[in-house]
C-alpha cells in the first residue's frame, strides 16, 4: 500500500492501489501466451473439474432440476474413470434443502447465493434473513452480492458494515461476496470493492452474479488476485477466488489456473481456495479429457447436460 | 480491532511465503527446429548473389543456449568490403537512385510480406542463434521487424510529404552495422529507411548473431531485389572498421557498444560521412509512491529482463520512491520465482540464453563487483541447464548512485534498485549519468508524467509502460547514447540531404 503506516490502522478504501488498465490487460494477456500441453493439460483439466461450482441460477429451477445437477456433480462423466467430482453446487436458498439431500455425503459442498441476489436491492435485515435461511437450510456457503449502488455513491462504510453483518449471519458457512464486477466500470473500483470485502470478512472474493455481461474476465480475476496476495502479506490471512461466468472453454480456464500459479502460486491452486462459476465449463472439460485419453473428440451428445 | 489484527501480522510478516513452486507444471513445449533451414556455410551476399569470401575464411556460429555449431559463416576481409561498397556504388548510380519511388516502395513491401511469410521459420533460427526465448522473437522481433519495413515502404512514393517545401536526394552507399541482441529487427530498422530514401546498403551483422541477417539475404534475393541494393556481409570487427573506413560509403549506421561508437566517431572525423549512432545505456525507471505498484513491477520486469536484459534502453537503474520501496522489492521478488529460464525454444521460457561466453564474462564481473560494493543481491531460485551460457534474473538493492553498478551498462538480467525522496531529487538523479536513451516513469498523476518528461535527459521516456516500439516513433539517444534517430520521420531525415 503506497500511503501512510496509519492506513493500517483505520483502512481509507478510497486509497486503495491504482490500477493501471494498459499494464493490467497486457499481463493478463501474458498469462495467455503460456503452452500447456501433455501431462500438464490433463492434470490441470483435473484441477479445472475439482474447482468447479457448478451452477444453476434459474427463475424456473426446481427440485427435479436440482436433483440431476446433483447427480452430475457427483458423477461427471462415468464413462471416464479417474477424474474428480466438482467442488459444489450453486443454488438459490429455496433448493439448498434438496441439493444438500441429494449430495449426501459426498464431500460436495452446498453454495447458495443470499443478499437479494442478483441486485442486491433489499434492506439489510431482508439479507439477513435471506441468509440465516439459507444456512439453516444446510448451505455450506454463502455467496452474497454487494450493493453496488452505494459502492457507486461512494458509501463504502455501508458497503462495509452489510458485509460483516452477512459474515456474522453466515456461522460457520464461508462467505464469498460477488462485487458484480461488471457493474464497477474500472479497475480501480475492482480493487476498492475487493479491499473492502476482504477487511469486512469475506472468506472469498468472487467476480460476478452471471447476470450482468461482461461477467469474469482475466485481467479483472488478475486485480483481485492482486487484491488477495496484498491482503495476505498484509494479514497473513489467506482469501479464496472465484471468477463466475463466461467460462465455458477448457482453454480459457487453463489460462485463469496459469494465473493463479503465477499470482499466488500452490496454496491457492485446490478448490479449498479457488473456484470457477460456471455451468458448461464441465462438459467442455470431460470432453478435452476424453480427447486427450482417446486422441478424439466425442459429440457434445455424448456427455450429459445435466 | 485492528490494531490487533496489525500485531498479529507484523509478526506473521515475516514468515508469510508464496509457494511458486507447485505441484501443478508447465510440461515442456520445445518449437520444433525442423521448420527451419539453417545451412551449413555461408557465403557473402554481394551484388545480388552468394560469393566465397577473398578471405577464403569462415568462423562458426554457435547457438549459445548449447554451444553447439550451427554454421559457419564467410569473414570479410577489405578486399570484400571494398567489392560490397563498389556493387552497392554501382547499384545505386545505374538502377536505384534513378527508379521512381513507387517502384523502390514495391521492392520493400515486397520484402516485408515474404519476411511475414516467413515468420516462424526466422523466429526459430533468431532463437537458435542469439538465445533468445521464442517467445520474444515470434512475438516482437519477427512481426516488429516486418512493421518496420512496411511503414517505411510507405514513406518511399510521399518523401515531398516528410520533407514539405523541401527536395531532397539521396545520399549513396549507407556502411551500417548491426548489434547482436536483436539481429533482424536491427537490421529491418537500417534497410527499411535506406531503401526508402534511395540509399543503397552495405550491412554488417554482429559475428555471434549473422543468421536471420543472412537468411534476410535470401528474402532480398526472392524479392528479385536488383543485384547491389543490399549487400550482406559477415564478419567481426575488422570488416566493421573496413566499412566505416571505406572512401566510397557516404552514411554509417551503427548501433552498438558506446565505445565502438567513440572509435566509429574519430575515424570518420575530417571525413564527409553522415553518421547515426545507437549506443549504450543506463536507463533510469522511476516508481513513485502514487503509481500502480504491480503494473509497474510488471513493467520493471519487462524493463530489465526483457531479452536477458540484452536491450540498450534496458531499464538497469530502478529508482523507488522510499516509502513503497520495500513493497516494490518484494513483489519484484516474488515476479521473479515465476519467470521461467532455460531453454530459449520452449514455447513457455521467459528468460533465455546469454548471447555469448564474452557476454556472460562481463555480467558475471559486475554481479561481483555490485557484491563488493554491499548491495544487496537477490536472484531467483530457478536451476540452470548444464551447458550453454546462463544467468539467473538478478536484481541489487541499496545500491549507490556512486556505485559501479549503478553507473555502467551491463548488459545482462541485473538490476540496480536506488531509492529517493522527491521528484526534484530523482530527476537530478536519473541524469546523472553519461548516458541518455531511454527512461521510464510510474505515476497515476498525469502532470508528474509530463513534468518528468519536460526535464529527463533521454530520447525516450515511457510512462507507465516500457520498452515499447512503434516504426513511427522515433529511437535514440542523448549524451553518449549516440545521435540521430531511427524510425519515424526523423529516421528519414538521417538518409537524405536536404537540398
Amino acid at each position: 500500500m503506497a500511503i501512510a503506516k496509519s492506513s493500517q490502522l483505520i483502512h481509507d478504501f478510497a486509497l486503495s492501489p491504482r490500477i493501471d488498465q494498459v499494464g493490467v490487460e497486457e499481463r493478463a494477456s501474458r498469462f495467455t501466451k503460456r503452452s500447456i500441453k501433455n501431462e500438464a493439460k490433463e492434470n490441470g483439466l483435473k484441477l479445472v473439474l475439482n474447482m468447479i461450482d457448478l451452477t444453476t441460477l434459474e427463475g424456473k429451477d426446481t427440485d427435479g432440476k436440482v436433483k440431476q445437477l446433483c447427480y452430475k456433480a457427483m458423477h461427471p462423466h462415468d464413462a471416464l474413470a479417474d477424474i474428480p467430482t466438482v467442488a459444489a453446487i450453486c443454488v438459490y436458498p429455496s433448493m439448498v434443502k434438496v441439493a444438500k439431500k441429494a449430495l449426501g455425503d459426498s464431500g460436495i459442498k452446498v453454495a447458495s447465493v443470499a443478499t437479494a441476489f442478483p441486485s442486491g436491492q433489499a434492506p439489510k435485515e431482508i439479507k439477513i434473513r435471506d441468509t440465516k435461511y439459507a444456512v439453516n437450510e444446510g448451505a455450506d456457503e454463502v455467496d452474497m452480492v454487494i450493493s453496488r449502488g452505494k459502492f457507486h455513491t461512494g458509501e463504502y462504510n455501508f458497503v462495509f458494515d452489510e458485509i460483516a453483518a452477512i459474515k456474522e449471519a453466515c456461522g460457520d458457512a464461508r462467505l464469498k461476496v460477488i462485487l458484480e464486477t461488471g457493474e464497477l466500470g474500472t479497475y480501480d473500483k475492482v480493487r476498492r470493492a475487493s479491499d473492502i470485502a476482504m477487511h469486512a470478512g469475506a472468506d472469498f472474493i468472487k467476480t460476478s452474479t452471471g447476470k450482468i455481461q461482461p461477467a469474469a474476465t482475466m485481467p479483472v480475476t488478475l486485480v483481485m488476485l492482486e487484491a488477495i496476495r496484498d491482503f495476505y502479506y498484509k494479514t497473513g490471512k489467506m482469501i479464496g477466488m472465484k471468477p463466475a461466468g463466461g467460462i465455458s472453454k477448457s482453454k480459457l480456464a487453463l489460462h485463469y489456473l496459469v494465473m493463479v500459479k503465477e499470482v499466488l502460486g500452490e496454496d491457492w491452486l485446490n478448490n479449498e481456495w479457488f473456484r470457477f462459476g460456471a455451468s458448461s465449463l464441465a462438459n467442455d472439460v470431460l470432453m478435452q479429457l476424453v480427447k486427450l485419453k482417446t486422441g478424439q473428440y466425442q459429440s457434445a451428445n455424448y456427455f450429459s447436460v445435466d | 480491532m485492528a490494531v490487533t489484527k496489525k500485531k498479529v501480522a507484523s509478526k506473521k510478516s515475516n514468515t508469510i511465503k508464496l509457494k511458486f513452486d507447485t505441484s501443478w507444471d508447465y510440461a515442456p513445449a520445445p518449437e520444433s527446429k525442423s521448420a527451419a533451414t539453417i545451412n551449413k556455410q555461408y557465403d557473402l551476399f554481394i551484388n545480388g548473389e552468394w560469393q566465397k569470401p577473398a578471405s577464403k575464411k569462415y568462423f562458426d556460429t554457435i547457438n549459445p543456449a548449447t554451444e553447439e555449431k550451427l554454421s559457419e559463416v564467410a569473414n570479410a576481409n577489405e578486399a570484400d568490403v571494398d567489392k560490397a561498397v563498389k556493387s552497392a556504388r554501382n547499384a545505386y548510380d545505374k538502377v536505384w537512385k534513378k527508379m521512381p519511388a513507387k517502384e523502390r516502395a514495391k521492392y520493400i513491401f515486397r520484402i516485408a510480406r515474404i519476411m511475414q511469410e516467413k515468420a516462424r521459420e526466422l523466429a526459430i533460427v533468431e532463437t537458435l542463434d542469439g538465445g533468445k526465448p521464442i517467445k520474444e522473437s515470434r512475438d516482437f522481433d519477427v512481426p516488429t521487424a516486418a512493421n518496420h519495413l512496411f511503414y517505411y515502404a510507405g514513406w518511399a512514393d510521399k518523401l515531398e510529404y516528410a520533407f514539405p517545401n523541401k527536395r531532397t536526394e539521396p545520399l549513396g552507399v549507407a556502411g551500417q552495422i548491426t548489434p547482436w541482441n536483436f539481429p533482424l529487427l536491427m537490421a529491418a530498422w537500417k534497410i527499411a529507411p535506406a531503401l526508402a530514401t534511395g540509399n543503397t546498403v552495405v550491412l554488417k551483422p554482429a559475428e555471434t548473431t549473422p543468421l536471420t541477417t543472412l537468411k534476410l539475404a535470401e528474402i532480398i534475393q526472392e524479392a528479385d531485389l536488383p543485384p547491389g541494393v543490399v549487400n550482406i556481409i559477415t564478419g567481426a570487427g575488422d570488416t566493421g572498421a573496413a566499412i566505416v573506413n571505406h572512401a566510397d560509403v557516404n552514411k554509417i549506421a551503427f548501433t552498438g557498444s558506446t565505445n565502438v561508437g567513440k572509435i566509429i566517431q574519430r575515424a570518420i572525423a575530417g571525413t564527409n560521412k553522415k553518421a547515426t549512432l545507437e549506443l549504450g545505456g543506463k536507463a533510469a525507471n522511476i516508481i513513485f509512491e502514487d503509481a500502480p505498484i504491480d503494473q509497474a513491477v510488471e513493467g520493471v520486469v519487462n524493463a530489465i529482463f526483457f531479452n536477458q536484459g540484452h536491450v540498450c534502453c534496458a531499464g538497469s537503474r530502478l529508482y523507488v520512491q522510499e516509502s513503497v520501496a520495500k513493497e516494490v522489492i518484494r513483489k519484484l521478488r516474488d515476479r521473479m520465482q515465476s519467470l521461467i529460464v532455460g531453454d530459449p525454444m520452449d514455447k513457455n521460457t521467459d528468460i533465455g540464453a546469454i548471447n555469448s561466453r564474452e557476454q556472460l564474462n562481463i555480467i558475471q564481473k559486475y554481479i561481483a563487483i555490485g557484491k563488493k560494493e554491499g548491495a544487496e543481491m537477490y536472484e531467483s531460485s530457478c536451476a540452470l541447464p548444464s551447458k550453454g551460457f546462463w544467468c539467473r534474473p538478478t536484481i541489487f538493492s541499496n545500491v549507490a548512485q556512486s556505485n559501479r553498478i549503478a553507473q555502467e551498462e551491463i548488459f545482462g538480467p541485473v538490476l540496480s534498485i536506488l531509492t529517493f525522496r522527491t521528484d526534484d531529487e530523482v530527476i537530478e538523479k536519473a541524469n546523472n549519468s553519461p548516458y541518455g536513451l531511454s527512461a521510464g516513469v510510474w505515476t497515476d498523476k498525469g502532470s508528474k508524467i509530463f513534468n518528468m518528461t519536460k526535464r529527463m535527459r533521454a530520447g525516450v521516456v515511457w510512462a507507465n509502460t516500457f520498452n515499447k516500439f512503434d516504426p513511427s516513433s522515433p529511437f535514440g539517444g542523448y549524451k553518449e547514447s549516440g545521435f540521430g534517430r531511427e524510425g519515424g520521420l526523423h529516421g528519414l531525415s538521417a538518409y537524405v540531404n536536404i537540398v
